[in-house]
C-alpha cells in the first residue's frame, strides 16, 4: 500500500469519530450513569411539611416508583410541573419526589404556586447528601425503580409526558 | 441601510472568492493565461467587498443600531466605544466575518509578495486561498450572518459579555486569527507546489517568511489568551487544557515543527513530502479548531454557542479542504525523493527529532482533547481528560526536546561537527545546572524532583542560543536577521521554560477567611485586610477591597481588589489585583462575602511568572526578525520547476 | 427535550461562569490531610460546569462535594475511597484524572506508544541518511551555521 496514503486513512478515520461526536451531541452533557442496573441507594430522611414521619428507600419495593429530584431555585422544574401532575394522575406508578436543598416552607409554597402537589409523598434533603448518593448533578433529574428496588433508568432535564410514554411506560410494562 | 450594505458585501465577497478560486486553479491547469490572470482583481475585489462588510458592522455597533439581532445580542447603548467596536468579533457570526476578512488580508499581502513569482504557481496559491475563503462565506451566509435583522428592533442590546470587556481579551480575538489563518498560506503554497506537480524545494523558500510571521502571530494570540485568564479569571491560572486552548495550541506546536522542517528542505532539499504534510496538517488543525469551538461537539468554558447545524457543514468542509489535500499528497509526495544525506549529529537529525518530538505533542494534545469524544463513540464509557493528564505526557516530549536544542543548535549542516563543540556544550550545561541549582535551592525551596531539572533545560537554552551570534559578533562576521532572530526566538523559549518551571514548583497559595483588620502570612508575605467598600464603573457596580501588603513587616504596597457585577448581564466577574515585587506576581483576588464583614480572600505568590508571556512574546519577536530576513526578497526567478513526469503543466 | 436540556445548561452557565468562583477556605486539621484535601478537590471535575474542579467552583453541588471530601478524610479513609466513592456515582466522568483500567488504559498507553514509533522513525530514517552522505557532494550554503 502506497505509505502516502496513511494521512488520509487517519484523516478518514477522524472525521468518523467527529461525526459521531456530532450525532451525540445533543445528549453531550448528559453523562451516563453509573446506577442504571444497580440498587437505589440507601437513606431516611424527613418528609416535607412533617417532620415526625420519615421516608426510608425501603419503601421503594413492592412497586414501580417515579423518583424526582427537583428544587424551588431550579427554572426547568417549573417547565416539567404540569407534566409531572399528569403523570400522576395516571396512577401508573408511585411518586416519590426528593426536594433538593430548600426550605421546608419555600418548598410547600412553591409547589402551590406551581399547581398542586403530583408526588404521592416528598423526601427532604436539605444539605445534599441524598443527591450526591444518587449521582444528581443538576436539577430536575427523575429515576424509575423498579418493585425490586432497582435503578432501572435515569431522566435529565425538565420530564415531558412524551419523554415518559418514550423512555419509562416500556420498562414499567415490559417487565411486569 | 449600513447592514444591508454589509450583507451585500459580503455575497458579492463570496462570489468573488469563488471567482478568485476557480480561476486561480483553472487558469493554470487549463493553460488559460486570461484566467490566470483574473485572480489579482478577484483578490483586490473580494478584499474590498470584506472591509466593506466589517466596516459596515462595525460601524452598526458604533451607533448602537439594535434592529440587527446580532447586535442587539452582544452590545449596549451603555457599552463603551472601544468595546462597541472590539464587540464586533465578540460572538460566533461576527467573529467568523473577522476571520474571513484576516485572510482577505492575508491574501493581498501574499498577492503582493508573490508577484514576483512564477504567474500560475501565484495564481494556485491565490486560487486556494480563494477556496478557503469562498468556503467560510459560503458557511457565513448559509448558517451564521451577522446582519439578520431583528423585528422590530431591541429597545436596547443585552450587552458584551463582560469577560470580553477587557482590552487583553479585546485583542486576543484579532491577533489570534491572523495565525490561525496564516497557516492557510503555508497550506497554500504546499497546494500549489502539489497541483503544479513540483519536484524542487523552491517553494519551500517562498513560504518561510509567511509560515513564520503566521505562527509568530498565533504564539503572541496564545500568551495574550494565557495572560488574560491569569488576571480576569481570578484562579491565577494561566493554563487549563481546556479544549479550547488545545484547539490552538496544537496549530502552534505543528507550526513550529513546520518552521523548523521548512528550514531542512529549504536548505537541503531533504524532508519535501514531510514539509508537504506538515503544511497541510497545520492549516487543518486550525480548522479542526473551529470545528471542535463552534459545533457543540466538545463543551468548554468558553466555546461558542453550540449548534450541531453548524458542526455538520464544518465537518463537510473540513473534509473537502483536508481531504482534498491529503489526496493530492497521496499522488504526489511519492516522486518527491531526495538522495541527500547526513551524520546521525548533523543539523538535520536535531531538527528530526524536534518534528518528531513536536508532532508526537500535538497527537498527545489531540488524542486527550478528544478522548471523551472517542470513548463515548467506542462505547467504551465516559471519560475525562484534564491537567492530570495533559501535564505529564506533554512533558514526555517536550523535555527530551529541550534538552536536545541546547546540544543540536551546535550541530552543522550535513556532517555535524559537533565534536568541535564540545567544550562549548559542556560548558554551557555545567553554568545551566549551576545557575538552575542556586536558583532553585538557594533563592526558592520547596520544589519538587523535576525542578533543577527543568530549570537547568531552561537555562542552557538561553545561554546556548546566545553562543553563536555573541561569536559571530566577536569574529566580525555577518550577524543576518535570520541569526538573530532565531536566536531571539530561543532565548524566548527558555525564558518561557524556566518561569514554567518556578511557577509550577514554587508557586505559594492560600485562600483564608479575613474580617476587617485580620491578617495572614503567605511565604515572606503578610497581607492585612481593611475591608471592602462600594464602587462603580461605567456599566458596573461592585466592590473594592483594600489590602496592606507587607514583606517581613515592611510596608511594600496597599492592593485595591475589585469585584464588579454589570448592570445588563448581571455577571460578576473578579478583578484580581496583582503586583511585581522581586521578579514574582503578589496576586489578591476576593472571594466572596461571608457575611458580619468577613471575606474569603484568595493570595497566590507566583515567582517568576511574567517571564512566562514575556518570553512567548519573546519567541514570537524572534520568528519576526527572522521572517524579514532579506534572503526571502526574491528577484524575478527565472527557473522553471521542474514538473513530475506526466503530471500537470509546469510554469 | 433540547429546549429544556438547554435551559438546564443555561443555568448552570449563568450560576456559575468561568468567571465565577469559588475561594474554599476549608482548613483541615493537619498539614498533611489539608493537602490531601486541596489535591482531590482539584482532582475532581465540578460535574455541573465542565471544566470546572470543585475546588474553584461556586455551585451548591461543589461545595457538596467539597464537603463529603472532607468528611471522608477526616474519618481516615484514602484518596482511592474518596475517588472510588466519586465514581461509583458520577462516573469516571468526575475525574480530571482518568483511571488506569481495561477500557482507558489506551489514553495513558498512546503517548508511550506514540514515542517508541518516532524512536523507530527517527532511527531508521538518521540510518538512511548517514548511509548516503558520503556519496553525496552537494555542496552546503556557505554559512554553515546558518538556519
Amino acid at each position: 500500500m502506497n505509505r502516502f496514503l496513511i494521512p488520509l486513512g487517519a484523516f478518514v478515520l477522524l472525521a468518523i469519530v467527529l461525526a459521531v461526536g456530532l450525532k451525540h451531541s445533543p445528549e453531550k452533557g448528559i453523562i451516563a450513569s453509573p446506577l442504571i442496573g444497580k440498587p437505589a441507594p440507601v437513606f431516611t430522611t424527613t418528609l416535607l411539611n412533617d417532620t415526625s414521619a420519615k421516608f426510608d428507600s425501603a419503601e421503594f419495593k413492592g412497586h414501580w416508583t417515579l423518583f424526582n429530584v427537583w428544587g424551588t431555585w431550579c427554572f426547568a422544574c417549573r417547565d416539567e410541573h404540569q407534566a409531572l401532575l399528569d403523570i400522576a394522575k395516571r396512577k401508573e406508578v408511585r411518586m416519590v419526589g426528593l426536594d433538593w436543598k430548600d426550605e421546608d416552607p419555600t418548598a410547600t409554597q412553591w409547589l402551590q404556586d406551581q399547581g398542586g402537589n403530583p408526588f404521592d409523598v416528598i423526601a427532604t434533603d436539605h444539605d445534599g447528601r441524598i443527591a450526591v448518593d444518587w449521582g444528581v448533578y443538576g436539577a430536575p433529574e427523575t429515576f424509575l425503580v423498579n418493585p425490586q428496588g432497582v435503578i432501572v433508568h435515569k431522566y435529565v432535564g425538565a420530564l415531558t409526558m412524551e419523554a415518559w410514554e418514550r423512555e419509562f411506560l416500556p420498562r414499567i410494562n415490559a417487565k411486569s | 441601510m449600513l447592514p444591508e450594505l454589509g450583507h451585500f458585501a459580503l455575497i458579492l465577497a463570496m462570489l468573488l472568492a469563488a471567482l478568485q478560486g476557480f480561476f486561480g486553479i483553472a487558469g493554470p491547469a487549463l493553460g488559460r493565461d486570461r484566467w490566470t490572470a483574473a485572480v489579482t482583481p478577484a483578490v483586490a475585489g473580494q478584499f474590498v467587498m470584506l472591509a466593506t462588510s466589517v466596516a459596515c458592522l462595525i460601524a452598526s455597533f458604533v451607533d448602537n443600531d439594535f434592529s440587527v439581532l446580532y447586535i442587539a445580542e452582544n452590545s449596549n447603548s451603555a457599552l463603551p466605544l472601544f468595546y462597541r467596536v472590539t464587540a464586533m468579533w465578540g460572538a460566533h457570526e461576527g467573529s467568523l466575518l473577522l476571520w474571513v476578512f484576516l485572510l482577505g488580508c492575508w491574501t493581498v499581502a501574499v498577492a503582493i509578495g508573490v508577484s514576483r513569482l512564477p504567474r500560475r504557481f501565484a495564481a494556485r496559491v491565490l486560487g486556494v486561498l480563494g477556496v478557503v475563503s469562498f468556503g467560510f462565506l459560503l458557511f457565513m451566509l448559509a448558517t451564521s450572518n451577522p446582519f439578520l435583522r431583528l423585528d422590530p428592533p431591541a429597545p436596547d442590546g443585552r450587552d458584551l459579555n463582560p469577560i470580553l470587556q477587557d482590552p487583553a481579551l479585546a485583542i486576543h480575538p484579532p491577533i489570534l486569527y491572523t495565525g490561525y489563518v496564516g497557516f492557510a498560506v503555508a497550506f497554500a503554497f504546499a497546494c500549489a507546489a502539489m497541483l503544479e506537480g513540483r519536484m524542487d524545494q523552491m517553494w519551500a523558500r517562498w513560504t518561510r517568511p509567511w509560515t513564520t510571521a503566521a505562527w509568530a502571530f498565533l504564539s503572541v494570540g496564545i500568551a495574550l489568551g494565557s495572560w488574560w485568564a491569569y488576571y480576569e479569571l481570578g484562579w491565577g491560572g494561566y493554563w487549563f487544557w481546556d479544549p479550547v486552548e488545545n484547539a490552538s495550541f496544537m496549530p502552534w506546536l505543528v507550526g513550529t515543527a513546520l518552521i523548523h522542517s521548512l528550514a531542512v528542505t529549504d536548505k537541503r532539499g531533504l524532508f519535501k513530502s514531510w514539509t508537504l504534510l506538515l503544511s497541510i496538517l497545520a492549516f487543518s488543525l486550525s480548522l479542526l479548531g473551529t470545528f471542535l469551538v463552534r459545533s457543540g461537539v466538545l463543551v468548554s468554558v468558553h466555546s461558542f454557542a453550540a449548534d450541531p447545524t453548524k458542526g455538520i457543514f464544518i465537518l463537510v468542509f473540513l473534509c473537502v479542504m483536508i481531504g482534498g489535500a491529503l489526496t493530492l499528497y497521496a499522488w504526489r509526495a511519492p516522486l518527491l525523493k531526495s538522495q541527500a544525506g547526513f551524520d546521525l549529529g548533523a543539523r538535520e537529525s536535531f531538527l528530526l527529532f524536534n518534528n518528531i518530538l513536536l508532532v508526537i505533542a500535538a497527537a498527545t494534545v489531540l488524542g486527550g482533547t478528544l478522548a471523551p469524544l472517542i470513548s463515548d463513540s467506542l462505547n467504551l464509557g465516559t471519560l475525562s481528560v484534564g491537567t492530570p493528564y495533559f501535564n505529564p505526557t506533554f512533558m514526555l516530549s517536550m523535555l527530551p526536546l529541550t534538552a536536545l536544542l541546547s546540544v543540536g543548535i551546535h550541530a552543522n549542516w550535513k556532517r555535524g561537527r559537533l565534536s568541535d563543540s564540545t567544550r562549548t556544550i559542556l560548558i554551557t550545561l555545567i553554568i545551566a545546572v549551576t545557575t538552575a541549582v542556586i536558583l532553585v535551592y538557594g533563592v526558592y525551596s520547596n520544589g519538587k524532583v523535576l525542578s533543577p531539572v527543568a530549570a537547568t533545560l531552561g537555562v542552557w537554552i538561553i545561554i546556548s542560543s546566545l553562543i553563536d551570534p555573541i561569536d559571530r559578533m566577536r569574529r566580525k562576521l555577518s550577524l543576518p536577521r535570520s541569526v538573530v532572530g532565531m536566536a531571539v526566538a530561543h532565548v524566548g523559549l527558555g525564558m518561557f521554560v524556566l518561569s514554567v518551571t518556578t511557577v509550577e514548583s514554587f508557586t505559594l497559595e492560600r485562600d483564608v477567611a479575613l474580617g476587617v483588620g485580620q491578617q495572614t502570612t503567605v511565604g515572606n508575605y503578610e497581607f492585612r485586610f481593611q475591608g471592602v467598600k462600594a464602587i462603580e464603573g461605567d456599566n458596573y457596580n461592585g466592590v473594592e477591597g483594600t489590602v496592606v501588603v507587607t514583606r517581613h513587616g515592611v510596608p511594600i504596597s496597599v492592593v485595591y481588589p475589585q469585584k464588579r457585577q454589570y448592570w445588563v448581564q448581571r455577571q460578576v466577574t473578579t478583578e484580581a489585583s496583582i503586583e511585581m515585587h522581586h521578579g514574582s506576581n503578589v496576586f489578591v483576588a476576593l472571594g466572596d462575602d461571608l457575611g458580619a464583614g468577613k471575606w474569603s480572600v484568595r493570595f497566590q505568590i507566583r515567582p517568576l511568572v511574567n517571564f512566562l508571556w514575556l518570553g512567548a512574546f519573546i519567541m514570537a519577536l524572534g520568528g519576526g526578525i527572522s521572517a524579514t530576513d532579506k534572503r526571502y526578497r526574491i528577484a524575478k526567478e527565472a527557473t522553471a520547476p521542474v514538473a513530475a513526469p506526466g503530471g500537470v503543466t509546469a510554469g | 427535550m433540547t429546549r429544556y436540556f438547554v435551559t438546564s445548561i443555561l443555568v448552570c452557565l449563568l450560576a456559575a461562569s468561568p468567571v465565577s468562583y469559588a475561594v474554599d477556605t476549608t482548613q483541615m486539621p493537619t498539614p498533611e490531610l489539608q493537602k490531601r484535601y486541596l489535591g482531590l478537590t482539584h482532582e475532581l471535575r465540578c460535574m455541573q460546569c465542565q471544566n470546572e474542579a470543585i475546588a474553584d467552583s461556586p455551585v451548591s453541588l461543589a461545595a457538596d462535594l467539597r464537603r463529603q471530601v472532607a468528611e471522608m478524610l477526616n474519618a481516615g479513609k484514602s484518596d482511592d475511597d474518596v475517588r472510588n466513592y466519586m465514581v461509583a456515582r458520577y462516573g469516571n466522568f468526575i475525574l480530571f484524572r482518568p483511571p488506569v483500567s481495561t477500557k482507558t488504559i489506551w489514553v495513558w498507553a498512546t503517548p508511550g506508544i506514540l514515542l517508541l514509533i518516532g524512536a523507530a522513525v527517527a532511527v531508521r530514517i538518521t540510518r538512511q541518511r548517514a548511509a548516503l552522505v558520503d556519496q553525496d557532494n552537494e555542496p552546503v550554503e556557505e554559512d554553515i551555521r546558518s538556519s
